[in-house]
């Protein structure tokens, strides 16, 4: 008798860490700093973090409904650079300076534009050329990229525009902008899956496409249009990363970002071959993320242990993931 | 006789609720076991509690002698003990030969595969099965009974102890049945046991020995075959008293009373691949019409041709006068239903609830400004869950953890829910009790009286000729004859059947 009782007990504190694993990990990692990192429990250090999450959530939002409908996105970092490339563009041409105000505003509506653009054309392979979604991807990943760096010249475009940092530099009741803009557009997901036929459709193409689209499912409309909303946020998050900096790098905006944006869906709960889109997962997932970065920059190790450290939260957050299947 | 395997007393709950509540079973070798019982009943958790895929929360299992304590299903295998599972678990992108051989390879320099040798194995182990196909092809362009077949043929070939077939003939029709009741009883004489679960009772009488009965997670009884009756069974599965079952009429169909209507559904000279050349078939306004043939006669092909989802190479398919549409989403719309055969594949989202799988087909009409209707989807489900007697914790529960039978229930459910004006039912009853069947043919039939009309695809011979006021007969892709009821009977469909699979020899 008394066996059971442990064995359920044990079961259930399993159970939690499973259920719960990205917050025991945030827990663990909080507490890490706080002993060791120095200068951990500051504002500004607050702010900082806030200020990285956030593109990193953005964008890992889109990836998880992506992952969710069974997919992948891996041009995500190369949207990024070419919508960050686009803005300066056109906010430092002649048209832009003789209207601000229009050109601050054709400033993140056009590189938008193109983003969404991205992502249909991703959505346009993968749902009607039954493309791969790996490979189609891969497309923008290698071209995407350099499309941005054609159009800068392969410059380092610098700039001081405060309406278009706000972006990236505002405050609202004392906490940077894009903080709050991932937290809203978490929301409205989060009401999109939740709620809505396209959303109960993207989590049935992820669980069974082939009874989704047998029950009437518009399957291909549908991935189109997780694509286009991955390139959209992949876009914004280009754009406030050009507005953090006051300067927008082709070369780096955005670099590496798929991968920190898969990272971040996975470890909130995301499954690969679709079926679930934990969107506040990503959030959590990004936040962990950017904290091991933030730890390891912080205690002085090289950039190159950190992607390592990176892979293995990875590799934890699949077997967690596996183990909870069975 | 000596006893193989014994379970004793087990009991098993999921999340607190309990699936077997002190369920036994016992097993003497070389004897041919039936288990049965409703939908929901506890069988199939049993068999995954036996093979280790779930693990007791108390009882005790003593096999060949020893105590079990299997906690995977290879460790079972290794133990002697080889199972067919209810939902069908082989890889159906990977070759015929590699689901048969899988884990047991012939190899070469004792590392690398021998696939000459795997192959000529996986012949010979199917030529027992009289089946006759390509084994480098992928087992999911097979259909569904021929699937069945080979996971019962991989299971056999194990060299176990003790085999297990959970609702092996559930997608069989009766020859494919009688080669499945040769290899028993080969099995049987060999020395080997065999767990058999079945809802089709007729058959535990041709082959089984001695039947255990379970109700909600218990064990109600162990019988000789000999010394009972099918009504006795019944009885036990329901907990009723047999003086309340009365056997008239095995069916709740009634063919050959529709009058017909105007004419629904048309299609003409019907082409879509080499599984379907020509098919032709009428089905009126208040008409059940039946396809009749064997396996690979192009019965399913012919119900995807009419919903749209195989585009047509030849011919015309008319909906009331107008081409039809030529994409699921526009046949739904058109008012069209499609239950399909494979459960797994193309029926439940696994992970998705009762109620989230039961009002896909009905998601575009069921918004109020963009944002799904919940109370209203609430409503629907519930109306269903009841009407149709689904055995679930609550409409939230993920449909993966409902029993098989409940599974088909709820699907059958999505279709009703649309309402729609033809159904095409492709083995709408497969794996649901005895009770359960005669309700869902009761609702087909309604159904049909209401002044809609139904498809209707059936290996259950008895299903279709009780059932069909028409029946369009089907060989090797073509419409052969068309025979009408009243009048038909199984006898008439079968002679139909053999004189067909003759001539086309
Ligand atoms: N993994 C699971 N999680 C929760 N409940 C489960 C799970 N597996 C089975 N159950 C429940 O246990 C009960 C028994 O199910 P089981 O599959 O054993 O029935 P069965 O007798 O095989 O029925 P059928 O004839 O429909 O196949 C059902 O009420 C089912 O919902
Ligand atoms: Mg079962």
């Amino acid at each position: 008798m008394s066996t059971t009782i442990t064995e359920t007990r044990r079961k259930s504190v399993r159970q939690l860490v499973h259920g719960h694993g990205g917050i025991v990990a945030l827990l663990a990692i909080l507490l890490f700093n706080m002993a060791f990192t120095p200068n951990f429990l500051q504002l500004q250090t607050l702010f900082v973090n806030i200020s990285q999450v956030a593109t990193i959530a953005i964008v890992a939002m889109g990836m998880t409904l992506v992952i969710a409908t069974g997919g992948i996105d891996l041009s995500v970092g190369a949207i990024m650079a070419l919508a960050g490339a686009l803005a300066p563009l056109i906010f430092l041409s002649e048209f832009g300076a003789a209207n601000p105000a229009l050109g601050v505003t054709l400033a993140i509506a056009l590189p938008m534009l193109v983003a969404i653009a991205c992502g249909l054309f991703n959505g346009i392979m993968v749902a009607k050329l039954n493309v791969q979604p790996i490979i189609a991807t891969l497309i923008l990943f290698i071209s995407g990229r350099g499309i941005a760096q054609v159009l800068t010249n392969g410059n380092l475009q610098t700039f001081t525009n405060p309406h278009f940092s706000y972006l990236g530099t505002g405050k609202v009741l004392g906490l940077p902008f894009q903080g709050w803009l991932a937290i809203g557009i978490a929301i409205f997901l989060y009401f999109i899956i939740s709620r809505t036929t396209f959303g109960r459709y993207v989590l049935a193409i992820g669980g069974n496409e082939r009874a989704a689209q047998l029950s009437g499912g518009p399957v291909a409309l549908v991935k189109i249009g997780v694509y286009m909303i991955c390139g959209a946020l992949a876009g914004l998050a280009g754009l406030i990363v050009v507005a953090i900096n006051s300067a927008s790098d082709a070369a780096r905006n955005g670099s590496l970002m798929e991968l920190d944006a898969i990272a971040a869906a996975v470890v909130g709960g995301a499954l690969l071959q679709g079926g679930r889109a934990p969107i506040f997962g990503a959030i959590l997932g990004a936040v962990i993320i950017q904290l091991v970065k933030y730890t390891l920059l912080a205690n002085g190790v090289q950039d190159e242990v950190a992607l390592i450290a990176k892979a293995g939260i990875i590799l934890v957050a699949v077997y967690v993931q596996q183990a909870r299947k069975e | 006789m000596t006893v193989l395997l014994e379970m004793n007393a087990i009991q098993k709950a999921f999340n607190g609720v309990p699936a077997l509540s002190g369920a036994s079973v016992e097993i003497e070798r070389g004897e041919v076991h039936a288990l049965i019982g409703q939908n929901g009943a506890g069988k199939s958790t049993m068999i995954k509690v036996l093979t280790g895929v779930y693990r007791r929360d108390d009882g005790k299992i003593t096999f060949n002698g020893h105590d079990s304590v299997l906690t995977n299903p290879r460790e079972a295998q290794a133990a002697g003990i080889a199972t067919i599972y209810q939902e069908l678990t082989l890889v159906p992108l990977r070759s015929v030969t590699e689901n048969v051989m899988m884990g047991y390879e012939p190899k070469r320099f004792g590392a690398f595969i021998d696939w000459p040798a795997a192959h000529a194995r996986t012949r010979e182990i199917l030529t027992r099965f009289g089946i006759d196909i390509d084994v480098k092809m992928p087992l999911g362009s097979y259909s569904t009974a021929i699937q069945q077949l080979v996971a019962i043929a991989r299971a056999v070939s194990l060299d176990a102890k003790l085999v297990i077939m959970d609702e092996p003939t559930s997608s069989l029709d009766s020859s494919e049945v009688k080669t499945l009741f040769g290899v028993v009883r080969s099995l049987r004489e060999a020395g080997v046991s065999v767990l058999y679960v079945s809802h089709f009772l007729d058959e535990l009488f041709e082959i089984c020995d001695r039947v255990t009965t379970m109700r909600d997670g218990k064990t109600v009884g162990c019988a000789r075959l000999a010394e009972t009756t099918k009504l006795d069974l019944i009885a036990g599965m329901l907990g009723r008293d047999t003086s309340e079952i009365t056997e008239a009429g095995m069916t709740e169909f009634g063919g050959g009373t529709a009058k017909k209507g105007d004419i629904l559904l048309e299609a003409k000279d019907v082409a879509t691949g080499p599984r379907l050349t020509k098919f032709n078939m009428t089905l009126h306004r208040g008409e059940i019409v039946g396809l009749g043939g064997l396996l690979g006669a192009g019965r399913t092909e012919a119900a995807r041709a009419l919903f749209g989802v195989d585009p047509l190479r030849r011919g015309t398919i008319s909906l009331k006068g107008a081409p039809a549409p030529s994409q699921p989403a526009n046949a739904i719309t058109a008012g069209l239903g499609y239950l399909t055969e494979d459960r797994k594949a193309e029926g439940i989202i696994p992970d998705m609830s009762v109620r989230e799988n039961m009002t896909l087909a009905l998601l575009p009409r069921m918004t109020k400004g963009g944002q799904i209707d919940r109370a209203r989807e609430r409503k629907i489900v519930q109306h269903y869950i009841d009407a149709l007697g689904i055995k679930t914790a609550d409409m939230e529960q993920p449909i993966r953890e409902l029993s098989g039978g409940n599974q088909q229930k709820v699907l059958l459910a999505r279709w009703l829910a649309i309402e729609p004006d033809i159904l095409i039912l492709d083995e709408p009853t497969r794996g649901v009790d005895v009770g359960a069947k005669r309700e869902i043919q009761l609702i087909i039939r309604n159904f049909v009286d209401r002044g809609y009309s139904v498809v209707l695809i059936s290996s259950e011979f008895e299903e279709l000729v009780e059932g069909a006021d028409r029946i369009v007969v089907l060989n090797e892709g073509r419409c052969i004859t068309e025979l009408t009821n009243p009048g038909v009977t199984e006898h008439k469909l079968v002679q139909a059947l053999a004189q067909t699979s003759e001539a086309s020899a």
